[in-house]
């Protein structure tokens, strides 16, 4: 009798684990942020934008299904033709260390937003809000800013490089083992 | 008695748009009459099997004067049975493959004329359509909806984008899988003209239930007169509403996906929409094409089909109303 409460016991919280997150596909068109000003100076109280009050960033962040769908919108919408797979080629590279207007998920939202002077343009009603979001939770997979177990683990078609999963941690890239 | 006739009541279920007992082509027709002839042989078989099975345990065993005793002419009349119903189970197998070997040769001899190809790429959770031509300003491309000649063969090239679909029009012919990077041939010919509908037969994903075709078999000139028409560029939109609809796709993310032909509009990621109102279905047969139900798809695609590409754009009430008129008249 106590053995098998305690399988059940057992069985009903590794059951919990198959729970990983939450797909939200119908966002609260009311929550986006995309009514924000456009920021019109780099200089910023604190050296950096306020963040939004919603936590828009956060649940973008860590999800797999957002990731995914980030990585797909990479390629839909052409974001290689620049930025070639993260490598770099006209615009800047996404796959290293350095971030000319910061890591945090506001600061790649606002840039894909609303643009960055010398080429990046503005996607502000050419796409949703949220898919700014996954787009900008996916460029931080690029460097290892995503936990491994929700970055993308596999590309569609070729390779041009390892898989997003397998990045080194942001906390290492660039350096030198 | 009662089960057979409700058996055969029951059968009458199957006639149908979508059924590869009611086939409509010569491929379906092949299909279903192996179908049937594979179940009546080996329902056959099934009863001689049982009645052979049920009569020795039924029949009183003879009784022996010494039961140690062999008896060699009787276990020779078994052996004898037992050479006889191997050999006869060896030729029915064989018989049944070198039926369906025809079937297939018969399959494969359909397309071998194939004036008109068709290139069909299976995309989460929709078909892409493009009709092939020598002349390059007559290839077509649309999408879910599939007119071919009726009484014509055509071939179809199947692929895919992302993952493996299967394309399957029960009535016309057997399915096929469609797998990224590899090109796969299916031949079809429907015998008169109808409408058809096909399913994607392999799962691919949340909305792999909502991935349906159709197959419009018309006659030849009709078939000729639909191509033109859709080589066509949309129609200019007409009235005010319509107008600012117009506007509205090319400023709104509708623009980054889908393509209307004669527009700036040129995604190709998406669903070609350049005649979008003269086809029957919405989002792969998921919904009839109506004004509500257009507006209803714009304004809550996730909640029709959720986890399917089309997002929830924002967009207030006139600006939906707008858009829906102007897809609505591109006919």
């Amino acid at each position: 009798m106590r053995l098998g409460f305690a399988t059940l016991l057992s069985v009903t919280l590794a059951l919990a684990a198959c729970q990983r997150e939450e797909r939200d596909t119908r966002p609260q068109s009311s929550l986006g942020s995309g009514g924000q000003p456009t920021p019109v100076t780099t200089l910023e109280p604190g050296g950096q934008r306020p963040s939004p009050s919603n936590n828009k960033a956060a649940s973008f962040e860590a999800n797999a299904f957002h990731l995914s769908e980030g990585k797909r919108l990479f390629g839909w919408f052409n974001c290689s033709g620049c930025h070639a797979n993260g490598g770099g080629g006209m615009g800047p590279a996404l796959m290293d260390q350095k971030w000319i207007y910061g890591s945090s998920m506001e600061s790649i939202h606002a840039t894909i937003r609303d643009g960055r002077p010398n080429g990046m343009p503005s996607f502000r009603n050419k796409i949703p809000d949220d898919q700014i979001w996954e787009l900008a939770a996916f460029v931080r997979s690029l460097s290892g800013n995503a936990p491994s177990s929700a970055a993308p683990q596999r590309n569609d078609d070729m390779m041009p490089h390892p898989s997003e999963n397998r990045m080194p941690d942001a906390a290492t890239l660039g350096k030198s083992p | 008695m009662a089960f057979a006739a409700a058996s055969v009541l029951s059968l009458q279920g199957c006639a149908g748009w979508q059924s590869a007992l009611d086939p409509k082509g010569p491929a379906a027709n092949e299909l279903a009459w192996l179908i049937w002839f594979f179940i009546g042989l080996c329902s056959v078989v099934w009863v001689l099997v049982m009645i052979a099975l049920a009569a020795p345990l039924l029949m009183r065993p003879p009784r022996r004067t010494e039961p140690l005793m062999l008896d060699a002419s009787a276990d020779h009349r078994k052996l004898r049975v037992v050479v006889i119903a191997v050999g006869l189970t060896a030729a029915t197998l064989v018989g049944l493959t070198l039926l369906s070997f025809f079937a297939n040769r018969t399959l494969a001899a359909i397309g071998s004329n194939a004036a008109l190809t068709i290139r069909v790429t299976g995309h989460q959770w929709w078909w892409e359509v493009r009709y092939e031509d020598a002349t390059p300003s007559r290839i077509l491309t649309t999408a879910n909806e599939i007119h071919i000649p009726a009484g014509e063969p055509v071939r179809l090239l199947l692929t895919s984008t992302d993952v493996i679909h299967s394309f399957w029009i029960p009535s016309l012919a057997g399915k096929l899988d469609l797998i990224p990077g590899h090109m796969n041939v299916l031949d079809i010919k429907a015998d008169k003209p109808g409408t058809y509908r096909g399913q994607c037969a392999e799962f691919c994903g949340a909305q792999h239930a909502n991935m349906g075709t159709f197959i419009i078999a018309e006659p030849r000139a009709k078939f000729d007169a639909w191509w033109n028409d859709q080589l066509q560029p949309a129609a200019a939109p007409t009235g005010d509403e319509a107008k600012a609809g117009a506007d509205l796709f090319l400023k709104r993310p509708c623009v980054m996906c889908h393509k209307i032909g004669g527009t700036p509009a040129g995604g190709t990621v998406a669903p070609d929409l350049t005649h979008i109102a003269s086809r029957q279905t919405l989002a792969a047969g998921t919904l009839t094409m109506s004004r509500g139900n257009l507006a209803a798809w714009i304004a809550d695609p996730q909640g029709i089909k959720p986890g399917s590409h089309m997002p929830v754009v924002e967009l207030n009430g006139d600006e939906l109303n707008a858009i829906v008129a102007y897809l609505e008249g591109l006919k």
